[in-house]
C-alpha cells in the first residue's frame, strides 16, 4: 500500500475519519496550553503593555490564512492539471477554513492597531494586500459555488485561485518593499528571535493548535464533499450502513 | 493574423451597429464621475484632490460593467462556440475581444478625462498626468475584465461575480495611476508610477490573454 492510495477518496475517507478526533484533542489541548502561557506566564511587553498578546491569534491565523491560500491554489491547480478528483475537493475544502483565519486576522488585527497606533484600520500596504487576500478567497467562494457543473466549478475556481496566488507573496514582502506603519517581521528562519522565549514558544504553540484545528475542520469538510460526489458510489452505501449499524 | 482581425473588426462593426449600447459605458462614466461634486460637496479644493481617484474609480467600474458583455452574446447565439472551433488559436481571440473593449470603452475614457479633469479644477500637468496614467492603465482593464468575463459566462449574477473577483486585481492599477497624478501634485516626477503602470500593462498582456482562453475552454467545454 502506498501513500497514493489515499488520493482515492474512499480511502482519504477513512484515514481522515481517524484523524479528526485526533486532530480536534491536539487543537484543543495545544491551545489551552499556549493561551495559558501566552496569557499568564510571558512577561508584558516593554513598550506596549499587555495589548501586545493579542500577537499569540493574530500572528498564527495570518501565517496560516496565507498558508492556506497556497494550499488551496497548489490543489486546485493539480485537480485542474492531471483531473485527480480528490484535490479539487480538497482546494474547495480548504476555502471558508483560509476566509476564516483571513477574517480573524484582520479583526485581531484592529484591535491591535487601535491602542497600538491609535486607530482601527490604516490603508497601510500590509493591511491593504491582505485585505485582498480576503477579497480573494471570498470571490473563489462565490464563483465555484455559482457554478453548478461541478468539473466546471472545480476548473475555474482552480484559475482564479492561481490567478489570485501573486498576492501572497506580495503580502509577505508588503512590510519591506514599502515600509508603511505596520511592523516589520519579527519572527525570522535565519535571525534570532527578537522577542522572549516564552512569548516565541507560546506563538509557535498556538501556531500548532491552529494547524491542528486547520486540518481538522478541512478533513470533515472534504468527508462531507466526497460523500456528496460519490453518493452514488457503492463504497459509499456500504460506509454510510456501517456507520449507521 | 487575420483571424485577429476579423474577430477585431467584427466587434467593432457590432458595436457601430448598436450606437447606443456601445456608447453606454461612457455614458454611465460621466454620470457617475457627475455625482462626487453633488455627494462630497462642490468645493474646489476638495474636488481637486479627490478628483484623479473618482475618475480612475468610474473607469474601473465603466469597464467591469460593459466587459460582462464581451462574449455574453457569442456565447448566447453559438458563435463563439464556432470561433473556438475554428482552429485558430483561443488566445489570439481573446487579445482581439479585448483590444475591442479597449478601443470601445477605454479610448472614449481617455479622450473624456481632461473634460472632467477641467470640471474637477485640475491644473494643466495633472490633466496631462491623469490622461497618460489612463492611456497606460485602461488596457489592463480590459484585459483582467475578458478574464472574468470568460469565467463567468453564463452563470446567474455573473455581473457582480465578475466585479467581486476582478476588482481586487485592478487595485495595483488604480494605485498607481492615481498616484502619478498624487505625484505630479506634489512636484515630484510620475515617472516611477508610470514604469509600474507600464511593467503591470506588459504583465498583464503577456498573462491574461492565456488566461481568459483556458477560461474560455472551462466554459464552454
Amino acid at each position: 500500500m502506498s501513500f497514493y492510495t489515499f488520493a482515492a477518496p474512499s480511502r482519504f475517507y477513512q484515514l481522515a475519519g481517524w484523524a479528526i478526533p485526533w486532530l480536534w484533542a491536539a487543537a484543543i489541548v495545544l491551545a489551552a496550553i499556549g493561551l495559558y502561557i501566552g496569557f499568564f506566564v510571558a512577561p508584558t511587553d516593554a513598550t506596549q503593555g499587555e495589548s501586545y498578546r493579542i500577537i499569540f491569534i493574530h500572528v498564527p491565523a495570518a501565517w496560516i490564512s496565507m498558508v492556506l491560500y497556497l494550499a488551496m491554489a497548489f490543489w486546485a491547480g493539480i485537480g485542474w492539471a492531471f483531473k485527480t478528483r480528490l484535490s479539487s475537493m480538497v482546494a474547495r475544502a480548504i476555502a471558508p477554513t483560509g476566509a476564516l483565519f483571513t477574517f480573524i486576522a484582520l479583526w485581531t488585527g484592529a484591535f491591535w492597531g487601535k491602542p497600538t497606533w491609535g486607530t482601527w484600520w490604516v490603508w497601510d500596504a500590509r493591511l491593504t494586500s491582505y485585505l485582498i487576500l480576503l477579497f480573494l478567497y471570498l470571490g473563489y467562494i462565490a464563483l465555484t459555488e455559482a457554478i453548478d457543473d461541478t468539473r466546471r466549478a472545480d476548473n475555474a475556481g482552480a484559475l482564479v485561485a492561481l490567478v489570485g496566488a501573486v498576492n501572497v507573496p506580495i503580502i509577505y514582502f508588503s512590510v519591506k518593499w514599502w515600509n508603511t506603519l505596520h511592523q516589520g517581521a519579527t519572527v525570522s528562519m535565519t535571525a534570532a528571535p527578537k522577542m522572549a522565549q516564552t512569548m516565541l514558544t507560546a506563538m509557535l504553540i498556538m501556531t500548532f493548535a491552529f494547524w491542528a484545528y486547520a486540518f481538522a475542520v478541512v478533513f470533515m469538510r472534504t468527508r462531507a464533499i466526497v460523500l456528496e460526489r460519490e453518493r452514488d458510489a457503492e463504497w459509499v452505501a456500504k460506509q454510510l450502513k456501517g456507520e449507521r449499524a | 493574423m487575420s483571424a485577429f482581425t476579423a474577430v477585431l473588426a467584427r466587434d467593432l462593426r457590432l458595436a457601430a451597429r448598436r450606437r447606443v449600447e456601445a456608447l453606454l459605458p461612457v455614458a454611465f462614466f460621466t454620470v457617475a464621475v457627475s455625482l462626487f461634486p453633488f455627494g462630497v460637496g462642490p468645493e474646489a479644493q476638495t474636488l481637486r484632490i479627490i478628483a484623479p481617484g473618482v475618475v480612475w474609480v468610474c473607469a474601473l467600474l465603466a469597464a467591469m460593467l460593459s466587459v460582462t458583455q464581451l462574449y455574453a452574446t457569442d456565447h448566447a447565439d453559438g458563435s463563439l462556440e464556432q470561433m473556438l472551433l475554428c482552429g485558430e488559436s483561443p488566445v489570439l481571440i481573446a487579445t482581439a475581444k479585448a483590444l475591442a473593449h479597449w478601443l470601445l470603452t477605454g479610448l472614449p475614457l481617455i479622450v473624456f478625462a481632461p473634460l472632467f479633469g477641467l470640471m474637477f479644477d485640475m491644473r494643466g500637468e495633472s490633466i496631462a498626468a491623469l490622461t497618460f496614467g489612463l492611456v497606460l492603465g485602461t488596457p489592463i482593464l480590459s484585459l483582467l475584465g475578458g478574464v472574468g468575463a470568460a469565467l463567468t459566462l453564463g452563470l446567474r449574477s455573473g455581473g457582480v461575480l465578475l466585479i467581486l473577483l476582478i476588482l481586487p486585481l485592478c487595485i495595483p492599477a488604480l494605485i498607481f495611476g492615481a498616484g502619478a497624478v498624487g505625484a505630479v501634485e506634489s512636484g515630484v516626477s510620475a515617472q516611477g508610477h508610470y514604469s509600474l503602470l507600464g511593467a503591470l500593462l506588459i504583465v498583464t498582456l503577456l498573462l491574461a490573454p492565456w488566461a481568459t482562453a483556458a477560461a474560455l475552454r472551462i466554459s464552454t467545454e
